[in-house]
């Protein structure tokens, strides 16, 4: 725990109200939603304003103490996990003003701590349209999506938040304000700092605000549910439905466990024998909708779907989407623990990943389930165990090391959109290069003389 | 309980029901507590880490979890939308209980939920002697909703503004009621609980009234009490039994299909509390309970799904706009949705408006508002945004705890909306 005077410090800063040191308090911010041990940290602070955010930074890095910053905590590689007992954690929900949005310009001025979610509806009030919707968009926050570079269900057509940071503005490790970016369509004035922040796990900043583009909205969409008797055909479909040209806003994958459970506990009549099914939605002008809902159905059809149902109507649609959303809360209730990856490969590939996750669950005597956004090739393949049979865990922890072996051997990525964090930061040199390690570190170094942001994330400092 | 490692055992026994929480965090969307405090300690999550590490004796500080798990309402929000189905309110309610066991229950809850409240004499006397004297104490806050407050008793009750307490209870006003069934007909259990015979009375009265219109046959026996829900909340799980043994023998022996309450609170308690804590009494008790939760019903649902109240069709033209809260108990422990807004629906002379986020707790989460009732406060100014942003002149609901809280919120901030009970609504339209 911090010690008094220090406790004292900051009360004086930044309000009686927003300081937290007893041991309850901190340590229910000693976890995020990564399946990690957690760590208590010393002291939690939640400033309410960018100056008495700028202040916290510089009071901790005068006095060398580690920070982490926290959103939501909804991250699943320990980005928010503090690296040891000493850390400070700095809370962004304080700072959860939306500033502005402008329609005319099309872009929206909000603080870090704003909920996606909320954002969102905001500006769908305004008949603007701000796309990425990670699944954790309920709770998750701006700032925890910029520094995860999070993207959704609709990522494969609209991309993901890199695609919608225009601007930020950022607190280096000293306590110095930082600015990159602007409310221009086009800005290159200095280094893309913006760019760099993207993913950074909160390891070379803290942002304060940011600068985001909005879009107008699709006047139309249409959906569609294609069942195949094997994935090979569903992940060739896949492949098929972009090389004719057309890009539907959403294309996701159920595998035939996932199908079973889900309709196990949703009684929702899904095709329990399927291989695989494949949802999907298009959407833009209306017109163009048609010609791409027929162009889509061809190609089910081309690549053996057994069958293609469009909903007739809202509420079938919404069923339809309720077996997608349905998934990981359904296999989440199968056993106590639910490690959910995050594999990504060439959307070429999926159909030699699928058959690699259920060799290796397979071979580890493991349940697994398989879901996950087959138009960007990032699956989640979900492990089903109990974190508590010591035994158990570890075969789920040398299934996940062949997994993303073979992830790797297909030309994949360790992180289609979970990030990195403590969870997979042994893979990092194998995905890239020792020169790469050392190359960040450097930077790191550069930025954070006294490594006290997130030290132990990412690479390392 | 002697020592820390004998509580930390009771609570490892609730290890396997913690583990499943993936730890994903979406209960903050629906945590009102969260809500209002932003604190992880505060929803769910932080709240099973914390039982978590006490079971594991990482915390050696039991009053700060006691505190920590009484910012809680109860609502259950977290539970009906957690995505593993964690079986959180049996956690908080189980837990609550075992660190009050430890820490020992507090004098003033005590004398409460185990002396005043299991002997209804003495609670109804007190209650009574209560009433005629509220005059001295209290005086009208001169809001649309008849609120009162109380600027003496500042130290006790805050500046509630709340509904006078009534001259003559419903117990007092019937006696004992045990109609006789006719031909083929229904005969029901009616449970006012404690708000529906001391403090709104016409709501019970407009239950009554409905009940007869349809010909249903009334059962409501002498010496019911409180369902014992404030009692389990405070972690006194001895109190609340022994509440609940005095409304067993208050029924036992009556003749009647349903037992049915206005209070969502009182009727999820009935039918899903009573069954699980009935063993501690014995078996026959037991029994009693489980036919009795067998036969509990929402009096929305009964008049729609048993009944079958129906909408009355399009409203008439100068129609009064209603919109409907649903209470914690009624929609997520229960499940009754639907029925309430069509026993509104039933009276032409209204006409049903959604407000937004319809389902948010109201902050009222029974002791909770006791002491916490600044969050409490804060809660409820959520829901009041939404009613009042609904442009509703009436906002509805099925839980009189609820309606208490949404007249204060309401009270304070001098808003022209009134407070009614759905049953109240179609009462209305019955001669
Ligand atoms: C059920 C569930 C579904 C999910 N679905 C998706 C999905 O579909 N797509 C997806 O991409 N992810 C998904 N995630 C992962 C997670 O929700 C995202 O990574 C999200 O962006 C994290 O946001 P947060 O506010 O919770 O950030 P946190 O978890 O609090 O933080 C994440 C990281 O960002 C850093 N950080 C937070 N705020 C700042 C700031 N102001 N400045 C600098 N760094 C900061 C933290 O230090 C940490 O390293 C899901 C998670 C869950 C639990
Ligand atoms: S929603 Fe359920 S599983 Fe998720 S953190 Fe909350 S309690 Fe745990
Ligand atoms: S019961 Fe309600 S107040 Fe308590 S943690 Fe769950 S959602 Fe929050």
């Amino acid at each position: 725990m911090a010690s008094q005077a220090l406790i004292r410090d900051f009360e004086d800063l930044i309000g009686k109200e927003n300081v937290f040191s007893s041991e309850a308090d901190r340590q229910s911010y000693s976890y995020d939603s990564a399946v990690l041990a957690p760590v208590v940290p010393s002291l939690v602070l939640r400033p309410t304003s960018t100056e008495q955010l700028g202040v916290c930074v510089k009071k901790l890095y005068d006095n060398g103490i580690p920070m982490t910053v926290r959103g939501a905590g909804t991250n699943l590689s320990g980005g928010t996990i503090p690296d040891n007992t000493d850390t400070v954690v700095i809370l962004t929900n304080g700072l959860n003003r939306i500033i502005e949005i402008n329609s005319d310009d099309l872009y929206a001025v909000v603080e870090p701590g704003v909920i996606t979610a909320q954002f969102a509806a905001e500006v769908a009030k305004k008949n603007l349209f701000y796309p990425p919707d990670p699944g954790s968009q309920a709770v998750s926050t701006i700032g925890g999506n910029i520094a995860e570079n999070a993207g959704g269900l609709r990522g494969l057509k609209y991309g993901v938040t890199k695609d919608y940071l225009m601007g930020v503005e950022f607190f280096d490790a000293t306590g110095e304000i930082v600015k990159s970016g602007s409310r221009t369509v086009k800005c290159v004035t200095g280094y893309n700092l913006a760019g760099m922040l993207v993913q950074s796990e909160g390891t070379l900043g803290i942002i304060s605000q940011a600068i985001l583009k909005l879009v107008p909205p699709p006047k139309a969409s249409k959906a569609l549910m294609a069942v195949f008797d094997e994935v090979q055909d569903a992940a060739e479909a896949v492949a098929g439905i972009i090389a004719a040209h057309v890009v539907p806003c959403t294309l996701e994958l159920l595998d035939n466990n996932t199908i079973v459970r889900v309709d196990d506990y949703t009684k929702a009549g899904l095709p329990r024998e399927a291989g695989a099914i494949l949802l999907i939605e298009v959407d833009g002008h209306p017109a163009q909708v048609a010609d791409d809902a027929e162009a889509v159905e061809r190609v089910l059809k081309a690549n053996r779907a057994r069958a293609v149902h469009v909903p007739k109507d809202a509420e079938e649609k919404f069923k339809l989407w309720e077996a997608r959303r349905m998934a990981l809360p359904v296999l989440a209730r199968c056993r106590p623990t639910t490690v959910l990856e995050d594999a990504t490969v060439p959307r070429s590939q999926i159909p030699a990943m699928m058959k690699a996750v259920n060799e290796i669950a397979a071979k580890h005597k493991l349940e697994v389930g398989t879901f996950g956004h087959a138009g960007d090739g990032n699956l989640h393949p979900t492990f089903l165990c109990d974190k508590r049979d010591k035994d158990e865990f570890h075969r789920v922890e040398e299934a996940i090391d062949e997994m993303f072996d073979v992830a790797l051997k297909l030309h994949g990525t360790l992180s289609g959109e979970h990030g990195i964090g403590t969870a997979k930061s042994k893979w990092m040199e194998k995905e890239t290069s020792r020169g790469t390690i050392l190359f960040s570190q450097r930077l790191r170094r550069a930025l954070d003389p006294k490594g006290l942001f997130n030290a132990t994330k990412l690479v390392g400092i | 309980m002697s020592n820390l490692h004998e509580l930390s055992q009771r609570l490892m026994a609730l290890d396997d029901r913690i583990t499943a929480c993936m730890k994903c965090g979406m209960c903050q969307a629906v945590c009102p507590m969260f809500g209002a405090s932003g604190m992880e300690a505060d929803v769910a999550r932080g709240k099973l880490a914390l039982i978590d590490n006490l079971a594991h004796e990482m915390i050696q500080d039991p009053e700060a979890v006691a505190d920590k798990l009484g910012r809680c309402l109860l609502c259950g929000s977290c539970q009906a939308s957690c995505p593993p189905g964690v079986q959180i309110m049996d956690v908080f309610m189980e837990a609550r209980e075992i660190v009050n066991a430890y820490l020992g229950l507090h004098p003033v809850k005590k004398m409460i939920f185990r002396a005043l409240l299991p002997q209804p004499s003495v609670f109804n006397l007190a209650m009574r002697v209560g009433a005629p004297m509220q005059g001295l104490m209290f005086r009208s806050t001169g809001a649309p909703q008849g609120t009162v407050c109380a600027p003496m008793l500042n130290f006790m009750l805050g500046d509630r503004h709340m509904r006078p307490l009534a001259k003559k209870p419903l117990h007092v006003r019937h006696g004992a009621l045990d109609e006789r069934r006719q031909p083929g007909g229904i005969k029901v259990a009616f449970y006012p609980g404690c708000m529906g015979d001391k403090m709104y009375v016409d709501m019970a009265e407009a239950c009554l009234k409905v009940l007869r219109h349809h010909n249903v046959a009334v059962f409501m026996p002498k010496g019911l009490t409180c369902c014992g829900i404030p009692a389990l909340s405070s972690g006194d799980a001895d109190g609340m039994v022994k509440q609940m043994k005095v409304n067993l023998k208050a029924l036992d022996g009556g003749d009647f299909d349903y037992i049915l309450s206005p209070c969502g609170s009182c009727t999820s308690t009935v039918k899903e509390l009573w069954p699980r804590y009935a063993g501690r009494i014995g078996a026959v008790e037991k029994r009693k309970a489980d036919q009795l939760a067998a036969k509990a019903m929402d009096i929305n649902a009964f008049l729609v799904d048993v009944l079958k109240v129906q909408p009355a069709g399009t409203p008439a033209g100068n129609a009064t706009s209603v919109t409907y809260h649903d209470s914690c108990h009624l929609k997520k422990s229960l499940g009754v949705v639907s029925q309430p807004r069509a026993v509104m629906a039933a009276n032409p002379a209204y006409k049903v408006v959604e407000m937004a986020e319809p389902d948010r707790c109201c902050g009222c989460g029974g002791s909770f508002n006791l002491f916490h009732y600044d969050y409490s406060r804060k809660i409820g100014q959520r829901k009041r945004d939404n009613v009042v942003a609904s442009q509703a002149e009436v906002v509805a609901a099925g839980c009189p705890a609820c309606m208490m809280q949404l007249e204060d919120v309401l009270s304070h901030n001098k808003d022209r909306v009134r407070v009614m009970h759905t049953v109240e609504i179609y009462a209305e339209s019955l001669k």
